[in-house]
């Protein structure tokens, strides 16, 4: 099951999009998720998807893959389906016993599955094609301006890598306990739910005092190494603007003024008397 | 039984300890006290010791001998509660210049996962470069140069959970040689490994030791201190006995007395010695012994 969840995992690649300015990536997410929310009709919608498509093309991140992560937020998007669909006031299209379902009600629902299935594609995409530790950097950096507001943005970073160092470990450390304890008889999979749950306190308790131990032992190990916060510290890894992503700017730019035009400017009304 | 004063100094290399510059690391009576429920609990009394620049030292003792706590008063992670410590001629205790301090004074852990900062590799190897301050290009061409000393450059972008032990290890002396330390202190580095692990850390040491690196070995197996040009001894928090380890594996009933055992190659020697094989005096290694003993077949 955990196999499944693609979402936050890193699909390798030396593509484009894997070599964008990590900043660069950041911010351009954070602009497509607006852009997301100010296209409103069909005409946008088919902005949105065309801008993410061509994504999805370069980065070559396949798109079983990307499926793949948008299932463990299937209940959300059917739970937010079925209840646009019932919700909704407007003139009656069909009547299923007591409930109705209205006209805007399946175009309200369809409206926001799409846009939470764009949302959680972009979101997706970013982290498909950054390393987690490149992405930690990118926050850092992105942060920085706003460490004299009190902002800890060096901190922040070094807890998220830190962080990503230590789940597997961690991961390891729990199969080891889990198989210690089975080894003693303990039953981890009979019985209710609460039971299921008792059984598991003699793994968290070992687990959250190891997890203690290795914070006290890494600590002294990160002093030994010299380590006293982010000030006079450097970076092997640096952000290059290049070319490439000027160009990609340039791009974004025109997607994301296509989208804002069709939104003041109303085109899908516009074609809608044009063609008719 | 202390027997620091005597003996060992002229043990140490091709320069003469006596001559006080080439001494890196000066303990003169040091003592430690924990704070536990109890009270104060002394760790270590009256240790001194005087490291020469370039040696290779190993320091051996039971559990709670006090030779972890020895080796983190040397970089600074403990500070003494008696006495002195001096790293290149600064005192510990000067918080001015404890970063120096560290940076001269490198140190390996023993637990290989515990002591990795980053989830790649070569990132982990520049963390300590990269608290410095250093330019990039420096850290870049030191995280080279460092992984290629311990020869896992290929292993650069990998996660180091996908590493084995002894890799591990010899990432986490990458970034300390990285730093480019004076000394490296290991403390325990094999003690949770596989034999293999233990074999290629050890013969990482020898090569840093043979690069002109001082060394200080701190370990519970005595077969990873024949190598070194001395051996100290402790046991309950003071230098129980001090001196080329040839010399003091010849003092078998002292060793006993602290619980030790003589590495294998030696108690062999000894056992056929008593039993009439003519086998010379001052054989360390197991490879010597077993020459030695097919020589003798031949014969």
């Amino acid at each position: 099951m955990i196999r499944d969840i693609t979402i936050g995992q890193y699909y390798p690649g030396y593509s484009s999009v894997h070599k964008l300015d990590t900043r660069l990536k950041i911010l351009m997410v954070l602009a497509y998720m607006a852009a997301i929310f100010v296209a409103s009709d069909f005409v946008g919608y088919v902005i949105v998807l065309i801008g993410l498509l061509c994504v999805v093309g370069v980065s070559k991140v396949p798109g079983r893959f990307i499926l793949r992560g948008l299932k463990p937020i299937f209940i959300i998007i059917a739970f937010t389906f079925v209840l646009n669909l019932f919700m909704t006031k407007g003139d009656v299209f069909v009547t299923l016993g007591p409930l109705q379902v209205t006209s805007q009600g399946v175009y309200t629902a369809c409206y926001m599955a799409l846009r939470i299935i764009f949302l959680i594609i972009g979101a997706s995409m970013l982290t498909f094609t950054t390393k987690p530790v490149k992405l930690t950097d990118g926050i850092e950096s992105l942060l920085k301006p706003f460490v004299r507001f009190g902002m800890p943005a060096h901190e922040l970073a070094m807890m998220m890598t830190i962080a990503l160092r230590f789940i597997p470990t961690l991961l390891e450390e729990t199969d080891k306990i889990m198989k210690a304890q089975q080894a003693r008889g303990a039953d981890f999979e009979t019985g209710n739910i609460f039971r299921r749950a008792k059984a598991l306190i003699p793994i968290f308790i070992p687990l959250i005092v190891g997890a203690f131990r290795m914070a006290g032992d890494l600590a002294m190990a990160m002093e030994a190494r010299c380590y006293r916060g982010g000030e006079g510290r450097t970076k092997m890894h640096e952000f290059r603007f290049g070319l490439r992503d000027a160009k990609a700017i340039v791009w974004f730019a025109v997607w994301f003024g296509l989208i804002v035009c069709e939104r003041i400017f109303d085109l899908q009304s516009m074609l809608v008397a044009w063609l008719s | 039984m202390r027997n620091n004063k005597s003996g060992p100094h002229c043990l140490c290399g091709p320069f003469c300890i006596m001559m006080t510059d080439n001494i890196i690391i000066n303990i003169e009576d040091l003592g430690f006290d924990y704070a536990s429920d109890d009270g104060e609990i002394a760790a270590l009394t009256g240790v001194s010791l005087s490291l020469a620049r370039g040696s290779f030292t190993a320091v051996i003792g039971r559990n709670g001998s006090g030779k972890s706590t020895l080796a983190k008063n040397i970089n600074a992670l403990l500070v003494p509660t008696r006495g002195q410590v001096t790293v290149g001629g600064f005192d510990t205790q000067d918080e001015d210049r404890i970063w120096e301090i560290r940076r001269m004074a490198g140190m390996v852990f023993q637990n290989p996962d515990n002591q990795l900062v980053s989830a790649v590799v070569e990132d982990d190897v520049a963390f300590g470069p990269e608290n410095l301050g250093l330019p990039r290009e420096e850290i870049r061409a030191r995280v080279r140069s460092s992984l290629e000393s311990v020869d896992m450059y290929d292993q650069r972008k990998m996660a180091p959970h996908l590493l084995s032990g002894g890799q591990k290890q010899r990432i986490a002396i990458a970034g300390v040689v990285a730093m480019r330390p004076d000394v490296i202190i290991f403390d325990e580095p094999t003690a949770m490994l596989d034999p293999e692990g233990r074999g290629e850390v050890l013969d990482i040491a020898k090569r840093l030791h043979a690069e002109g690196i001082t060394v200080l070995l701190i370990t519970h197996f005595m077969e990873e201190t024949v190598d070194a040009d001395r051996l100290v001894i402790m046991d309950r928090g003071r230098v129980a006995m001090d001196g080329a380890p040839g010399e003091i594996f010849t003092r078998t009933e002292e060793l006993r007395a602290l619980g030790l055992r003589l590495p294998f190659a030696v108690d062999l020697a000894e056992g056929l010695r008593a039993r009439g094989v003519p086998i010379p005096e001052g054989l360390l290694h197991e490879e010597e012994l077993a020459e030695v003993l097919t020589c003798l077949n031949q014969k």
